[in-house]
């Protein structure tokens, strides 16, 4: 890896962080402003491109049809895939996924698979024969810390606007034609929280999660529901996982609210 | 598929399916300086292909035993996203991926001054989100503005499209459906505007000598055409530097107009200050 942070700027986010304080000026409970545009790629069934701060992902949908697995015959699947493009970052290299991104992956599935936003059941074809998988991939494009939350607004949004295409009586998908939408019963989206010099902070660039000593992500839904939890590196008290819960509320109600409103548009 | 419809003849119609002319580009336009972690980044549109292009480098080639002496190894990594296809994607790299960053690398590798960096390496990742045909020419276009806003030095820009032929007549940038004609002819050109040398260059199809020779000069008119697009686009990023040279000439009266460019310039110098510290 090619390390392209200095040494003092991390030291000196430590010493900014001690004094509740941040590089860019935002409080500690405060997440960076982001943008949203729907279904900018026609190939996919749905897709999104999300920039929260200096942080870019992209994501889409494509709509796949196989065997259901033999232990869930009525249902259907998700698959998430998930990079951390080398265009994205300079110490990000090619090659086959990374343990970063697996998690990266996991965790953003686990947050909308468990809060059973997607009923399964309805992405059955025929019972034992055909199902519906939607594989959702998403690709940091520039990388400036927190691909969790950016990845999983991207997610949201692509499953929101996702279409089913068109089967014939073979089951085979019609080129360009389409049949209702994915149904989205939650909204579930993560908040990703990392501890520097002994404080917590929301949503961290690049070079917060650097100069980190822990991380954490919690996914919430409208509803009141916590349907997925991940601690990264380092330790926390059940205290400071109870405040991150709490503020995780907070900030995803303010980003669903502005997602509902830039999808609506 | 579409395999009810009339097939069309391009020598009878004068026009082509999307209502194009024969010798006519699909609209395009490019962005430079688009990913502020790249050293130099371009985003281009081009029909409904889009490609993000990122440069990183010169740097130290790693590992150890690619470092060339007498020059910066060209690496150019071409990848499509799994939704960027009609029928998704496998998302490791194929035999496909792996061709076109093969040609790529060895046609951006003409246009830089690559003895300039001895033991360094020179990353281009070209990231395709979009595509219907023609990605590996929209990459390569892309990949050479990203170049030139890495400030790295070049002899040239690298423009190239599609040329061939479909349904009886030789065209340029043929989109899907004339890639999937019966007598369809695909190739990829890239050109160096300036000095006219040719470096990609690929076919698939059946065509005689004639044709070749009149698709010779389509390619070369087309690239001509894509230069503009990216000279234009690289002078929307560097081109502050002449708004202050105007405001300079048309004196101090102008206030308004003095302030914006003024500051934009200084801040540009300084990126360019600390690209040369870099290296």
């Amino acid at each position: 890896m090619r390390t392209t942070i200095l040494e003092h700027e991390l030291s000196k986010i430590i010493d900014l962080a001690r004094q509740a304080k941040r590089l860019d000026g935002r409080g500690l409970e405060e997440m960076r402003d982001f943008s949203i545009e729907v279904d900018k790629y026609e190939n996919a069934e749905g897709s999104a491109r999300v920039m929260l701060g200096q942080t870019e992902v992209i994501a889409g949908i494509k709509m796949g049809v196989d065997k259901p697995y033999p232990d869930s015959p009525d249902e259907g699947a998700i698959s998430v895939g998930a990079e951390l493009l080398p265009l994205s970052h300079a110490d990000y290299e090619s090659g086959p996924p990374s343990l970063d991104e697996i998690e990266l992956a996991r965790v953003v599935d686990r947050g909308i698979r468990e809060s059973k936003a997607i009923d399964f059941s309805k992405l059955c074809i025929k019972e034992g024969e055909a199902c519906w998988i939607a594989f959702m991939d998403f690709y940091a494009i520039n990388a400036d810390g927190n691909i969790f939350d950016a990845g999983s607004i991207a997610a949201l949004v692509a499953f929101l606007n996702a279409k089913k295409p068109k089967l014939n009586d073979k089951n085979k998908i019609i080129k360009g034609e389409y049949d209702g939408k994915l149904e989205l019963k939650r909204l579930p989206l993560l908040a990703t929280f990392v501890k520097v010099g002994g404080k917590i902070m929301v949503d961290p660039t690049y070079v917060e999660e650097k100069a980190s000593e822990a991380r954490y992500s919690v996914a919430t839904t409208e509803d009141g529901f916590m349907s997925a939890m991940q601690k990264g590196k380092g330790a926390f008290s059940f205290e400071e996982i109870n405040y991150m819960i709490d503020l995780a509320y907070k900030v995803n109600d303010e980003k669903r609210k502005k997602i509902l409103k830039l999808v609506k548009k | 598929m579409m395999t009810e419809e009339k097939i069309p003849d391009y020598k009878k119609e004068k026009k082509r399916v999307d209502g194009r002319k024969m010798d006519e580009l699909r609209p395009m336009s490019i962005k430079v300086g688009v990913l502020p972690n790249a050293d130099g980044s371009a985003y281009l549109e081009w029909g409904q292909n889009k490609v993000y292009a990122a440069v990183f480098g010169p740097r130290e080639a790693l590992p150890k035993h690619t470092q060339n002496p007498l020059k910066a190894v060209m690496k150019v990594v071409y990848r499509m996203a799994t939704f960027s296809v009609p029928e998704r994607k496998q998302p490791r790299p194929n035999r496909r991926d792996m061709e076109i960053s093969k040609v790529l690398t060895e046609a951006l590798e003409q246009v830089v001054f690559t003895e300039q960096f001895p033991n360094t390496e020179i990353s281009v990742y070209v990231e395709v989100v979009d595509s219907q045909a023609g990605s590996r020419v929209a990459c390569l276009t892309a990949a050479s503005c990203a170049l030139a806003d890495a400030g790295i030095p070049m002899k040239d820009l690298v423009a190239a499209t599609g040329v061939g032929k479909a349904f009886g007549e030789v065209i340029v940038d043929l989109d899907k459906h004339e890639e999937d004609a019966p007598d369809a002819v695909d190739i990829p050109i890239g050109i160096m505007p300036n000095s006219g040398q040719v470096v990609l260059l690929q076919m698939d199809g059946l065509l005689t000598k004639e044709e070749w020779a009149k698709i010779i000069p389509l390619g070369q008119k087309a690239c001509k055409d894509i230069y503009e697009v990216q000279k234009n686009a690289l002078k929307e990023k560097f081109v502050l530097n002449e708004v202050s040279e105007k405001t300079v000439e048309a004196g101090v009266n102008d206030k308004v107009e003095e302030k914006t460019p003024k500051v934009a310039a200084k801040k540009e110098t300084k990126e360019v200050k600390a690209k040369k510290v870099k290296k």
